[in-house]
């Protein structure tokens, strides 16, 4: 017996680790022309172990307060052997995790993976997603420039026009009535302590259900294979699948690399908190729908304020998200057909309001 | 192994004005439990909410020199912990108000060339007396008096009524 076989079986005579990874080496994919959807959850979780390898690096040198901030950004940026290329793969990394978010949530949506026994699995995957987005908005005001000082004004801003806690939450997020130092701090802890160990538990949660339930097959494929057993086809996770996932997660990191040197992310102009917001000013991609949402909506409708109306369509949209499984699952055929169009509308509309933001002056 | 006999004042069966009942128990537990729970987590709310500030509420503040602002020119000044707008109209009167705007707290700008006051954020527009005229905006800008002293122009909170 060599040396690496002694240490192996030492680690597993204590603890039985073959048990643990026997599911692994059992667990098998199912075959199908939608098979490469299931690589994006992966790539959700390769990003977000790029974002965790980044941001460990960036804290070395990144002073959170409002006169060190952007100055320590600068300095990484231009001065730290390659601190450019570690910070344009943070925040590339960060824009296509949350688009891979997306996408896998929608994926999983219209393959109505999340039908019963996945509920449990869905719920914390759409709290994953919000995570993601929590990391997205307390992560971009940590370079304290305009942009981000803006974006998050309006964003605790957003929290506050919540009926009767909304104001409390305000304060609460910004560490007094404005946006100052003490949102920086606020927001740096959330960003680097409670989301990630928030998120941690999360994905390890979401992994064991993904782990027990197995691969869900879309029902359009199911059925057929019910009519065609013979043509049920899969594959085996270990070492199948996982080369053909580790390889998308090569390139994803290659990508990475590609926009980082190509298009390195801009650092913009020092936070004023006294100055007027500049022409132009938006927020990262993923909250365009919601920023021009909230442009377009009236001051007011009958009696209420527009923005509090649009917030609570919001918080109406996210709770409806939530409980997707639970309101398909008393329905007929025409009822999930219905479910499924409102998904679709639901995708539509992001998108476009996001291009109608991104192009709008 | 020896074992030692209970003293008879001490009998090994409760008086049933004594007896605890396991839902009463469990009650008094629970109560304590939450208690405790109380007792940690509300020291931790109380300071997860930030003191009050009183700089919001300064009663006023310089906001430029006389001659700074060209006529038809507005500037962005430090109003306590807010930011605020002083206009100097085409006319040469001065106008001063809030610069946070009222839909989503951004700060707004003076545009010479509509004559009105503008938020880049979400494009609210404002008339030069501060009321909302046009886009998301549900009220107008708070007003502020202006004062010249001397050389120095002031801008000064309006008393409430």
């Amino acid at each position: 017996m060599n040396r690496v076989m002694r240490v192996h079986t030492w680690i597993d005579e204590r603890l039985d680790f073959e048990d643990l990874l026997t599911p692994l080496c059992t667990k098998r994919v199912p075959l199908h022309r939608h098979s490469a959807w299931y690589l994006l959850g992966g790539i959700t979780l390769f990003l977000f172990l790029v974002q965790v390898c980044t941001g460990i690096l960036l804290l070395l040198y990144y002073r959170p307060t409002p006169s060190e901030a952007f100055e320590s950004v600068q300095s990484i940026t231009y001065h730290v052997h390659f601190g450019w290329l570690i910070r344009s793969v943070h925040s590339w990394s960060a824009n296509v995790m949350v688009l891979c978010a997306f996408g896998h949530m929608f994926s999983v949506a219209f393959a109505r993976a999340y039908r019963r026994p996945r509920e449990l699995t869905w719920i914390t995957g759409v709290f994953l997603l919000f995570l993601v987005l929590g990391f997205g908005f307390s992560g971009y005001l940590l370079p304290w420039n305009m942009r981000a000082f803006f974006a998050t004004k309006v964003g605790t801003e957003v929290a506050g026009q919540l009926p009767v806690i909304g104001h409390s939450i305000m304060v609460l997020m910004r560490g007094g009535e404005d946006v100052s130092g003490a949102t920086l701090t606020r927001f740096f802890g959330l960003h680097v302590v409670i989301l990630p160990a928030l998120a941690a538990g999360m994905v390890i949660t979401h992994l064991w259900l993904v782990q027990k339930f197995g691969t869900s097959v879309p029902t359009s494929v199911e059925a057929h294979w019910d009519v065609n057993p013979t043509e049920r086809k899969e594959m085996r996770f270990f070492p199948n699948f996982f080369l053909r996932e580790l390889m998308c997660w090569y390139l994803v990191l290659g990508s990475l690399i590609c926009l980082a040197v190509f298009f390195p992310w801009e650092l913009g102009t020092k936070a004023d908190p006294f100055a007027p917001a500049p022409p132009g000013i938006k927020p990262e991609w993923y909250f365009l729908a919601q920023f021009q949402t909230l442009k377009l909506i009236p001051s007011h409708i009958f009696f209420i304020d527009g923005e509090v109306l649009g917030i609570l369509g919001f918080g109406f949209g996210a709770a409806l998200l939530l409980a997707l499984p639970f309101i398909e699952s008393g329905l007929g055929d025409r009822g999930r057909r219905t479910v499924r169009i409102g998904i679709l509308i639901a995708l539509v509309y992001l998108a476009v309001m996001s291009v109608v933001g991104y192009v709008a002056k | 192994m020896t074992t030692r006999a209970l003293p008879a004042e001490c009998p090994l069966e409760d008086s049933p004005a004594q007896k605890l009942s396991r839902r009463s128990w469990m009650r008094v537990m629970l109560g304590a439990i939450a208690g405790s729970c109380a007792a940690v987590l509300y020291p931790v709310f109380r300071y997860l909410t930030p003191p009050q500030d009183f700089s919001v509420s300064a009663a006023e503040a310089l906001a430029a020199s006389v001659g700074e602002l060209a006529p038809n020119s507005g500037k962005t000044f430090r109003f306590g912990s807010r930011p605020a707008l002083l206009v100097r109209l085409a006319t040469g009167e001065y106008r001063s108000m809030s610069a946070v705007c009222t839909h989503l707290g951004c700060t707004v700008q003076y545009r010479p060339d509509a004559k009105q006051i503008w938020c880049a954020c979400h494009n609210g527009c404002y008339d030069l007396n501060g009321k909302n005229v046009s886009g998301p905006p549900p009220r107008g800008l708070d007003n502020y008096d202006v004062q010249v002293r001397g050389q120095d122009i002031y801008v000064i909170r309006k008393q409430a009524a």
